[in-house]
């Protein structure tokens, strides 16, 4: 404070804050450990809660995933998250029977084992466009561009598939056998006919062309009867040759579900009914909860060690600063004034902590974000504030201002006649 | 004494715990009295118990008995932190060690002794500065000072809230000759001028010399007395 300052300045917050000044060194040290620790705890909670709302896919138009008989887990990543590799394939009998249910409002097919650039080509029909069998949620083609024609080599382009390659509509794409880069190209070329506004979803990273040209792929061998079958050129394929990697189906109604899945999981031995989705995913988060468990648990202890830090680097200087305490007490300041002083000095290290944390917090998200985007399509929101996430920075405050209790003891207990000695 | 009395103490005692056990008595003082105003030297041998007597006085030490009247309040009978505020507001207290903060500038020394005692006025605390020399000096944290341009700031903050009573302990122990004499003159005029009594411990004879008035604590000490003759 300078000879211009104003009366007004003077009072707790002046000695509290000059004190930190003193010791800016170790309030600098403490204040970003706390940062690390406070950003950490945020985010491991955001991304929990985000990870948990984004992947349940709320507004999915999807409600069930049929497969080959296997996990529905495995259905649920394979299909709806397209990761993993598909495990099998279902006779297109399956999905014609399924299409036809009573109550089943859209049923799509994939197929897929293929992909360009290292991303999914998944072999479709248009009902995959079709928004009014999607309830309004089908994903839909940007302007400039249009639905790929089922009869032709046509491709459209998930939005982040086409944002990594720079492909746009017009543009020629060569698809490579397998699911990872580095496979043999197939013969055939498909033209870009239109790019997907973004999703936000696994679908942002999919290359959509027509199942025909899944089945008519140079080197695809369909078993759609069990016998194997290569599709000629200029000759339709028999319906019991074709097979689907899975069929994404929107219900009527929940009871449509409950029927399918008595239908299939109970009575069937060849199908698998992932249904609902979200349960699937939910259960999934439940497996691999233990591991956010830990990290939570993980960042807490961070917590704690900084605001120890708090507590042990105002406990020393206490002992430092004894004798300034003194002649504060011998000008007038009363121990409670003190005790505050130092409370609120504590107070202000986890403050500067917690605004420094939200930065943190702010920059993991957006790297995880883009991590989580590139690997699943799937777009976390940082700026989508959790109650748990925007509780943290004031628990943490609270937590410093009680380390600050223990130093702020040492202070009220300061006595001015021992203290400022020497004595006459 | 024709002035009312500023300071008034009867029958104060005053005995700290010994480390070996039991208790130790330091201050046994029947009657002292000081007028508005009035400027008065107290002497004593070591350990006469001065210090004490001048924490007393301000607060800083409850006694064990007796009555401390200080402008007009018996502050023996008041809480810590009632004394605490009851000191900031009426008495100046100036250390022989200065006892500056070291991370606040002279004006901030001057103004947080202004804050506890209820208002900081921060003109009369730069006119205050400037009274003692001090007024090219304000920014100055006392390590930037001088051993005697510390002693200044040291006696402005005394002044700061207009005390009735200014106690001065040792105030010219650390100082040199030249120095010490300026100091002393410092603070018998600006204790004059702002009409505060002056109760100041020293054991410098040329200091006491200065006064006309001078107390001897260890005659009047009784428990020092006392001591003595045993």
């Amino acid at each position: 404070m300078s000879s211009r300052s104003s009366a007004s300045g003077f009072g707790l917050w002046m000695l509290a804050r000059r004190s930190l000044r003193q010791h800016a060194f170790s309030t600098a040290i403490t204040s970003a450990s706390l940062a690390l620790a406070c950003g950490l705890v945020m985010a491991v909670l955001g991304i929990r809660a985000q990870s948990e709302s984004a992947f349940l896919l709320e507004n999915s138009p999807y409600d069930a995933v049929l497969g080959v008989r296997s996990s529905a887990t495995q259905l649920v990543l394979n299909s709806v998250f397209h990761l993993e590799t598909s495990p099998g394939n279902l006779p297109w009998r399956e999905y014609e029977a399924v299409r036809s249910a009573p109550g089943v409002r859209a049923a799509v097919p994939f197929a897929v084992g293929d992909s360009w650039k290292g991303f999914r080509i998944v072999g479709t029909t248009t009902a995959q466009f079709d928004d009014v069998a999607l309830r309004g949620r089908a994903p839909r083609v940007a302007r400039g561009g249009r639905v790929f024609d089922e009869e032709l080599r046509e491709a459209v382009l998930g939005s982040f598939v086409a944002d990594k390659t720079g492909a746009r509509v017009g543009d020629t794409i060569h698809p490579a056998h397998g699911p990872l880069e580095g496979g043999h190209d197939h013969d055939e070329d498909y033209v870009v006919v239109g790019v997907l506004e973004p999703t936000n979803t696994p679908a942002d990273r999919v290359v959509w062309i027509p199942i025909e040209g899944m089945f008519r792929m140079e080197g695809h061998v369909l078993r759609g009867d069990g016998e194997e079958y290569h599709a000629e050129h200029d000759e339709e394929i028999p319906e019991d040759k074709k097979e689907v990697s899975a069929v994404l189906l929107a219900f009527e109604a929940p009871q449509v579900g409950m029927q399918l899945e008595q239908r299939y999981n109970r009575e069937g031995k060849e199908a698998t009914l992932a249904w609902p989705v979200s349960r699937v995913v939910l259960e999934l988060f439940d497996k691999i909860g233990w591991m956010s468990r830990v990290l939570e648990l993980v960042a807490y202890a961070t917590v704690l060690v900084a605001a120890a830090s708090i507590l042990a680097s105002l406990y020393d200087a206490m002992a430092q600063r004894r004798r300034e305490l003194a002649i504060l007490r011998a000008i007038g300041a009363t121990r409670t004034e003190l005790f505050a002083s130092v409370v609120l000095q504590a107070s202000a290290i986890a403050a500067t902590g917690a605004l420094l944390g939200c930065g943190v917090y702010f920059a993991i998200l957006f790297v995880v974000r883009a991590v989580i985007r590139a690997q699943t399509g799937v777009v976390l929101d940082p700026f989508e504030i959790d109650a748990a996430v925007a509780l943290t920075p004031l628990g943490v405050i609270a937590l410093g201002a009680l380390c600050g209790v223990l130093p702020a003891w040492k202070a009220y207990s300061v006595e001015v006649a021992e203290d400022l000695a020497p004595t006459t | 004494m024709s002035s009312p009395a500023v300071l008034r103490l009867s029958d104060v005692k005053k005995g700290f715990a010994a480390p070996e056990g039991g208790r130790v008595d330091v201050l046994d003082v029947e009657r002292l009295e000081l007028a508005a105003g009035e400027q008065v030297a107290l002497r004593g041998s070591s350990g006469a118990g001065k210090t004490t007597l001048l924490h007393i006085v301000a607060g800083i030490v409850k006694p064990d008995s007796g009555v401390v009247e200080v402008a007009g309040s018996d502050i023996a009978q008041l809480s810590e932190a009632a004394r605490d505020r009851w000191r900031a507001k009426h008495i100046g207290y100036i250390y022989q060690s200065f006892h500056l903060l070291q991370g606040f500038s002279a004006l901030e020394n001057v103004a947080l002794a202004m804050k506890f005692g209820g208002a900081v006025d921060l003109a009369r605390a730069k006119e205050l500065l400037e009274q003692v020399g001090l007024g090219s000096r304000l920014d100055y944290k006392p390590r930037q000072l001088s051993i005697g341009q510390q002693q200044r700031v040291a006696v402005a903050r005394a002044l700061a809230n207009q005390p009735q009573l200014v106690l001065a302990d040792e105030p010219t122990g650390n100082l040199d000759r030249e120095h010490a004499d300026a100091a002393l003159e410092l603070i018998l005029s600006l204790c004059r001028s702002s009409g505060a009594a002056l109760l100041l411990v020293s054991h410098d004879e040329r200091v006491v010399a200065r006064f006309s008035r001078v107390i001897d604590l260890t005659a009047l000490n009784r428990r020092a007395a006392a001591g003595a003759r045993a």
